[in-house]
C-alpha cells in the first residue's frame, strides 16, 4: 500500500515511519535484509538526515530536501500503481538486457533466456529467495551504515531493488540496464537498494538509468552494492535524467578482490539536487579502478559527488576523473577521498577534476583529499575551475562560427574526455548526442531517453 | 575590396595601430613587412574582429560593408580571412566538426542549403588534395598536438575549405620548411583569382618569390611608414629595418 507521511522535524516522523510500517516493510522481504534493519536505523536516528554541519555534506544540507509530505510505496502494488501502462518497455536504441524499475520496486523485464547461463538478474527480493548463499552472503557487508546516514536509512528502508548474478567465467556480451522509473500522482520519497556480484573471471557492464515521468517531486535514496570477485570486469554507468524537482541520493559500494578491474561513470546530465556518493574498496592486490562523472547544471541545480578510493592493498591503481560545466546559479561539490593504507605500497592513484564556469553565479567546490600512509606511492591530483578559453573561442567565430555554436563546440570539448573513457561503444556515441542536446538546449526530459528509450511526459519538462 | 583610413587601436590603454590607412583592390596582392612588435598581428585581428583590441579611431570598409560593425563570425561569412600567426589548439573539437560547422554557418549566411554529410566529406576530400595536407590530420583535434608546420598548413586547408574574398596571412611562413613553405605558397596561389585579394605578413622574402606581391608596406610603430612595389621586400632583406626605424624615429 501506498502510506502517506508528512515531514516536518525529519528524525521524529522518520522514525515514526519506520516503527509503525515495520510489519509492512518485513513483509515479504529477505531474511538478511529484515535482520539488517534494526541496527541501520537506530545509525540512522542517531545521525539523521546530513545538513551541512555534518563535515561530509557540507555542500549539501540534505535537510530542507527531505521534508514534506510524501507517498512511500510499502508494496510492489503500490509502488507500481497505476504507473505500469506509463512508461515505455518498447525495444530502446542500444541492444541491451532490460530490467524496469518503478519507484524503486522491481516491475519486469525482458525475457531471461536471452542471458548466459547461470546468469540472474531480477527482483532482489525475489532472487533472494532463490539464491539465498549469495544473498546472505553479499548484501549489507559492504554497505557503510555506520559512517553514513544516507546508507543507514537505506538499509532500515529499502525493500525492493535488483539483484545482478554473473557465476565465474561466464562474460555477459550485452550490457544490462536498469531503467528507474519515478512516478505518481503525489510526492514520493523512494528507497530502492541493488546487488550485484559478479565471480571470479567474468565480466558484466551495467547501466542505471533514472528518469522521472510525472511532475511531482520525488525523494529518493538508492544504494548499488557490487561486489567484483578475482579476476573480473566490471562497468557501471550511472545516467541520472531527472527533473528539477528531484533529489537523489545515490550510493555505490564496490569491492574490488585481485587483478580485479573495474569503471564507474556518473553522469549526472540532468537532476534537481544530487548526491552521489561512489565508494570503491580495492580490498586485494593488482586491482585497477577507474571512477568517472561528468555533471551538467543550469539553473538551479545542486551536483555533489563524494568519492572515496580506500587503497587498502599494495599494487592497486586508481583513476579518477570528474568534469563539470555549470550555467546560470547551479552549484556542485566535489569531494575526492584517497586513503593509501600504511602496508599498501606501490599504489598509483590518479584523481583530476575540472570545471568549466559559464557564468559568475555559478559555484564549484573542488576538494581532494588525500591521505597517504605508504611511502612507496605514486598519487597526484589537481582541481581546476575555468571559465570558456577566450582564445579558441574567437578563433571559432574567425571561421564564421557563431557564438552560441562556439559555445556548444566548446562546452562539448570539454566534457569530452569522461566520454571518451565509455567502454561501451554504442552508449558512447549515445551519450555523445545527448550531451550535445544538452548544451544545445534540445535536451528535453519530454524526449524519449537515447539510451534506454524511455518516455518523458511533456509536464515534467520543469 | 577593403579600405582602411586611420585606423587606431589600443589594448589596455596602450595604442598599438597609430593611423593605418590601405586599400586593397580585387586581384591585388599586399605584402606588410615590419620589425617585430611594429602591430601587424594587432591590425589583422582587429581587421578579423577580436575584441581584446578596442579600435578608438577611423573607419574600415569590407565590400562596401562597414567592417568595424560586424560581428566576427559575420567577417568571415562576408569573406574574409585571416590564417594565424599562432593557430589555437582546441582539444575535443575535432577537425570535420569545427569545419563542417563552419562551413554550413557560411551556407547559410549565403542562404544556401547545409551540405550534406557525403556532399562535406567530398569536398574535404577534394581540398585536402589540393592543400596536400595529411589525411590524419583532420581526423584530430583542431591543431591540438600539430607541429608548428602543420598548424600553418591547417590554416590553408580551412582557407581553401571557407573560399575567402580576402586573406590575411599572417606569417604563415614561418617556422615552415623549404617543402611545406611550397606547399603553402601552392595552396595560396591555387585558390586566388581575379576577384580575390591576398594581404601577406611576412619577415622573409623566401615566401615572396611564390607569393608575388603587387605592393609591399612596412609597418612601424603602428603606422605604414613605407609602401612600394615588390623590390622593397628585396631591399629590406639585404639592408634590414635600420635605416626605416633612423628615419622614423619618434
Ligand atoms: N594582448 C596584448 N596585451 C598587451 N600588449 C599586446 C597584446 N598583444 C600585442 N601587444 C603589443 O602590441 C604590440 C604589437 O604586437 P603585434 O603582435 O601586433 O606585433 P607584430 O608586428 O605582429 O610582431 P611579430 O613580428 O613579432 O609577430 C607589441 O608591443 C605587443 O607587445
Ligand atoms: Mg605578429
Amino acid at each position: 500500500m501506498n502510506k502517506t507521511c508528512r515531514i516536518v522535524n525529519l528524525q521524529e516522523e522518520y522514525s515514526q515511519l519506520y516503527k509503525e510500517n515495520l510489519s509492512l516493510l518485513e513483509n515479504g522481504a529477505p531474511e538478511k535484509m529484515n535482520a539488517s534493519r534494526a541496527k541501520a536505523f537506530d545509525l540512522f536516528v542517531e545521525k539523521g538526515i546530513p545538513s551541512n554541519k555534518v563535515e561530509e555534506y557540507k555542500y549539501t544540507n540534505l535537510q530542507p530536501f527531505f521534508k514534506g509530505s510524501f507517498d512511500i510505496a510499502l508494496s510492489s502494488d503500490a509502488a507500481l500503481e497505476g504507473a505500469a501502462e506509463n512508461f515505455n518497455c518498447g525495444v530502446p536504441e542500444l541492444d541491451t538486457h532490460n530490467v524496469f524499475l518503478i519507484n524503486g520496486w522491481f516491475a519486469n523485464q525482458d525475457d531471461c533466456n536471452q542471458l548466459p547461463k547461470g546468469v540472474v538478474v531480477g527482483s532482489i527480493r525475489e532472487k533472494a529467495e532463490q539464491y539465498p548463499e549469495v544473498f546472505e552472503k553479499y548484501y549489507n557487508e559492504n554497505t557503510p551504515n555506520n559512517l553514513d546516514a544516507m546508507a543507514a536509512m537505506n538499509t532500515a528502508f529499502a525493500q525492493d531493488g535488483a539483484f545482478i548474478y554473473v557465476p565465474k567465467g561466464v562474460v555477459v556480451e550485452k550490457p544490462i540496464q536498469l531503467v528507474n522509473i519515478m512516478s505518481g500522482d503525489n510526492d514520493r520519497l523512494v528507497f530502492q537498494r541493488n546487488l550485484i556480484v559478479v565471480e571470479e573471471n567474468a565480466q558484466v557492464k551495467v547501466m542505471l538509468c533514472d528518469h522521472t515521468i510525472s511532475p511531482q517531486k520525488f525523494v529518493i535514496n538508492n544504494l548499488t552494492e557490487v561486489f567484483v570477485k578475482e579476476n573480473s570486469v566490471f562497468d557501471i554507468y550511472n545516467v541520472q535524467n531527472q527533473h528539477n524537482l528531484t533529489t537523489q541520493v545515490s550510493g555505490m559500494y564496490v569491492h574490488q578482490k585481485k587483478h580485479s578491474n573495474i569503471l564507474t561513470n556518473n553522469l549526472t546530465l540532468h537532476s534537481g539536487v544530487t548526491r552521489n556518493n561512489i565508494r570503491v574498496t580495492m580490498d586485494d592486490e593488482h586491482c585497477e579502478s577507474h571512477v568517472y562523472g561528468l555533471y551538467l547544471s543550469d539553473k538551479n541545480q545542486h551536483v555533489d559527488n563524494f568519492t572515496f578510493i580506500d587503497h587498502a592493498k599494495p599494487n592497486c591503481q586508481s583513476f579518477e576523473l570528474f568534469k563539470g560545466v555549470m550555467d546560470d546559479s547551479a552549484s556542485g561539490a566535489f569531494t575526492g577521498r584517497v586513503l593509501v593504507r600504511p602496508d599498501a605500497q606501490q599504489t598509483n592513484a590518479y584523481q583530476s577534476n575540472n570545471n568549466l564556469l559559464l557564468t559568475d553565479n555559478a559555484k564549484i567546490n573542488s576538494k581532494p583529499q588525500l591521505e597517504i600512509y605508504a611511502d612507496d606511492v605514486k598519487c597526484s591530483h589537481g582541481a581546476t575551475v575555468g571559465q570558456l578559453d577566450d582564445e579558441a573561442m574567437f578563433y571559432l567565430r574567425a571561421r564564421g562560427i557563431n557564438q552560441t555554436e562556439g559555445r556548444i563546440l566548446l562546452m562539448f570539448a570539454f566534457a569530452y574526455e569522461v566520454i571518451e573513457k565509455i567502454r561501451v561503444e554504442p552508449l558512447k556515441e549515445n551519450i555523445r548526442s545527448l550531451v550535445e542536446k544538452r548544451f544545445r538546449g534540445e535536451f528535453d526530459k519530454c524526449d524519449s531517453c537515447v539510451v534506454c528509450g524511455q518516455q518523458g511526459s511533456s509536464v515534467s519538462c520543469l | 575590396m577593403l579600405v582602411i583610413k586611420d585606423l587606431h587601436a589600443k589594448i589596455d590603454d596602450k595604442e598599438i595601430l597609430r593611423g593605418i590607412n590601405l586599400e586593397v583592390k580585387p586581384g591585388e596582392v599586399h605584402a606588410i613587412m615590419g620589425p617585430n612588435g611594429s602591430g601587424k598581428s594587432t591590425l589583422s585581428s582587429v581587421l578579423a574582429g577580436n575584441e581584446k583590441f578596442e579600435v578608438v579611431e577611423g573607419e574600415v570598409s569590407f565590400n562596401d560593408k562597414d567592417l568595424l560593425d560586424l560581428a566576427p563570425e559575420d567577417r568571415a561569412r562576408e569573406g574574409l580571412f585571416l590564417s594565424f600567426q599562432y593557430p589555437v589548439e582546441i582539444p575535443g573539437v575535432s577537425m570535420v566538426n569545427f569545419m563542417r560547422t563552419a562551413v554550413n554557418e557560411h551556407r547559410k549566411y549565403a542562404e544556401k542549403d547545409p551540405y550534406t554529410a557525403s556532399e562535406f566529406l567530398k569536398l574535404m576530400r577534394e581540398k585536402k588534395k589540393l592543400v596536400e595536407i595529411d589525411s590524419n590530420l583532420t581526423n584530430r583535434s583542431v591543431n591540438e598536438g600539430f607541429s608548428g608546420g602543420e598548424k600553418k598548413k591547417n590554416e590553408i586547408f580551412q582557407m581553401a575549405m571557407l573560399e575567402p574574398k580576402l586573406a590575411i596571412l599572417d606569417e604563415t611562413d614561418s617556422g615552415l620548411d623549404i617543402d611545406a613553405l611550397r606547399v603553402v605558397a601552392n595552396g595560396v596561389n591555387k585558390l586566388k583569382s581575379p576577384e580575390t585579394s591576398t594581404i601577406v605578413i611576412t619577415h622573409y622574402q623566401r615566401l615572396l618569390d611564390h607569393i608575388v606581391p603587387d605592393f609591399v608596406h612596412v609597418l612601424y610603430k603602428g603606422r605604414i611608414v613605407k609602401s612600394a612595389g615588390k623590390e622593397l621586400a628585396h631591399e629590406l632583406e639585404e639592408k634590414g629595418y635600420d635605416w626605416i626605424k633612423k628615419e622614423f624615429e619618434d
